[in-house]
């Protein structure tokens, strides 16, 4: 039985090149949010300790995608909380684009028990592609360090 | 070549024409749009280097701005960046051009300052360790560190990025002489809060006083050589052996969400404007525009937010050198020579075909490099012309130069900014582990306190071009000339 890849890093000079996979928009968006993550620390050292929610609304799905990673960023750097899972419930049209709702499981960046790797600066639309086949979608962006 | 080596999109080849050794110009006649020449001062081996990313692609579609005078530059340093590359200057005219954040980077003002002492090597050996200990705890540096003694509020922050290293040492947190040493005398006038979205207050609060990481340090350093003693002189450099300290880091999540929430305001712009760009990265508005201006408002606040932030580093490492010394700090002098921005947007005036011009220049990973004479330039340097400090990535050497008069004429007033990377993070990882560079570190005598053993393998050395060559190449251009060559004794990283 193969695991279906998450996401990987690509080559990029100078920063991080992500690309995420999933069967639809939401898991590769999910994905995405772990990849953004995994740059920072060691994902599977965090623990599901707190739950949060997070909901972003953007004019379209490339908007959509840099508000979601932009958003969970600005949690980080703002709570210190590092996040491992992420269950986006919805993304859904409304009159002026799409809305995305989704529930987050982390706790608080601990020194002693999580790797500490490099911080992002921020999401970019550099190189964003939206990539969408039947049951796989694959996002690819990248993160300025 | 192996899969490290490979670039993951093979770039188009763009067409240069060879002015001389060291400069290049890429014709207006290579994309319909140009509205000026491409020019890039390199030699054939940092050139070559360029080619293997879209460097030069983005050199030529910065030609595209409207108002752009004279030509885009890319510097020795150069590499692909977010629209512009990263190690460019582009002028556009300040009524007619355009303003574009791509052009300044996410880390508003990232920039570098240098403190001399009285002290030698001697001097220092048999402390550096605990020296560097102490600087390290001292110095919030790394993923999610916070200096808690520092915590500001709302209206503090503010004030803060009004007024930068003038409120920092009004607080205690510095010397009244470092203001005068500093770009802009360490504050933006044009800076106003009230443009700073409530997103990056929220990153600013925790981080300020803090090293960051990815390419940020501090290191001690000694002077290894001299290459120009009455300049060396006049900044404070008297000797080789003599020890120096080094501060390279930013604006902290605070910078990087300006530039992130304007490039959105800006892509609006460029569709309301009706400007016509080759790559939507180099969202711009026109100089006289309200996005234009709050953006350079707003810049201007993550400009003072850094400046504050290596004021306050600074304090700590007089701190430290007192704790360890059991000395007052001022008694080795510890003073500041400069401190100079890398990422930044600037209305100055230039002469363009015989004619003064108000310009707004972008300097991206690029460091304003002034001749004497300029009133720019520190009174106590005016003479001789600004200091640049180009650091090294970490472990390599870093430089002191002087701006010149060849500069002021061909690159509006700029030189390089550093190294620059050539390997990808995920490439030197690969081949590298952080214990193994801090071994080959410390077998060369310098001392590592880092946050992160990834980061270590990231930062290690092959990982970047070599800045003796971008220094040397400045030299040559004449554009900014060598002053002295620093090395590490030890680095603090995040």
């Amino acid at each position: 039985m193969t695991v279906k890849k998450r996401f990987e890093f690509l080559e990029h000079t100078a920063d991080a090149y992500i690309a995420a996979y999933g069967e639809s928009l939401e898991e590769a968006f999910e994905n995405a949010a772990l990849a953004t993550f995994e740059v920072m620390t060691d994902v599977e050292k965090v623990k599901p300790e707190t739950e949060d929610h997070v909901e972003v609304e953007a004019h379209d799905e490339y908007a959509l995608l840099y508000s979601w990673l932009e958003e969970l960023l600005v949690r980080f750097e703002t709570t210190n909380n590092v996040y491992c899972c992420f269950k986006i419930s919805s993304i859904e049209k409304t009159p002026d684009g799409l809305k995305l709702k989704a529930k987050i499981w982390g706790e608080p960046l601990n020194p002693e028990r999580h790797t500490r790797k490099v911080g992002v600066k921020a999401v970019t639309y550099h190189r964003m592609e939206i990539l969408k086949k039947p049951k796989a979608v694959t996002v690819r962006f990248i993160l300025d360090i | 070549m192996n899969e490290e080596e490979r670039p993951s999109r093979r770039p188009e080849r763009v067409p240069l024409e060879r002015v001389d050794e060291y400069t290049w110009r890429i014709p207006r006649k290579y994309k319909p749009g140009m509205r000026v020449p491409g020019i890039i001062f390199a030699d054939k081996d940092l050139l070559d280097k360029m080619t293997t990313d879209r460097t030069l692609e983005q050199c030529a579609n910065v030609a595209h701005l409207p108002g752009i005078y004279k030509y885009s530059i890319t510097l020795p340093d150069g590499h692909e960046g977010y629209g512009f590359p990263i190690g460019g200057v582009a002028a556009t005219d300040y009524e007619e051009g355009v303003v574009s954040p791509g052009g300044v980077g996410y880390d508003i003002n990232c920039g570098v300052r240098l403190l001399t002492t009285n002290l030698s090597e001697k001097d220092i050996q048999s402390k550096l360790a605990e020296l560097t200990n102490t600087i390290f705890e001292n110095v919030p540096c790394g993923l999610g560190s916070r200096r808690k003694d520092l915590s500001l509020t709302s209206h503090e922050l503010d004030r803060l990025a009004a007024e930068g290293v003038q409120w920092v040492v009004n607080r205690g947190l510095g010397w009244p002489e470092d203001i005068k040493h500093c770009e802009e005398n360490g504050c933006m006038e044009a800076a106003n809060p009230d443009k700073v979205s409530s997103a990056a207050k929220n990153r600013g609060f925790t981080q300020i006083g803090t090293l960051g990481s990815g390419n940020h340090f501090l290191e001690i350093q000694k002077v290894d050589k001299i290459y120009n003693p009455q300049v060396a002189k006049a900044f404070g450099i008297s000797h080789e052996g003599q020890i120096t300290a080094m501060i390279h880091c930013g604006s902290r999540g605070y910078g990087h969400q300006i530039c992130s929430d304007y490039l959105r305001i800006m892509e609006r712009a460029v569709h309301n404007y009706k400007i016509v760009l080759p790559d939507r990265e180099l969202a711009c508005a026109p100089g006289t525009s309200k996005e234009a201006e709050d953006y350079y408002q707003a810049m201007a606040c993550a400009v003072n937010y850094a400046f504050a932030n290596r004021q306050a580093i600074t304090h700590w490492v007089r701190q430290s050198f007192d704790r360890v010394f059991k000395r007052p700090a001022e008694e080795f002098g510890l003073d500041l020579v400069y401190d100079v921005a890398h990422n930044i947007a600037k209305i100055e005036e230039h002469k363009v075909n015989e004619h003064t011009r108000k310009v707004w220049v972008h300097r991206k990973g690029a460091t304003r490099a002034f001749s004497h004479g300029r009133m720019e330039v520190p009174a106590d340097y005016r003479a001789v012309g600004q200091p640049v400090i180009i650091p090294g990535s970490m472990g390599t050497s870093s430089w002191v130069l002087v701006g010149t008069p060849k500069a002021m004429g061909v690159s509006f007033g700029s030189t390089a900014h550093g190294a620059g990377r050539m390997m990808s993070r995920a490439a030197a990882k690969r081949r590298f582990w952080g214990g193994e560079v801090k071994k080959a570190l410390e077998q060369r005598g310098i001392i590592v306190r880092a946050a992160s053993q990834v980061v270590l393998a990231e930062e290690a050395d092959p990982a970047y071009k070599s800045v003796d060559r971008v220094a040397e190449v400045s030299d040559k251009v004449g554009i900014a000339t060598r002053v002295a060559r620093l090395v590490p004794l030890s680095v603090v990283k995040g």
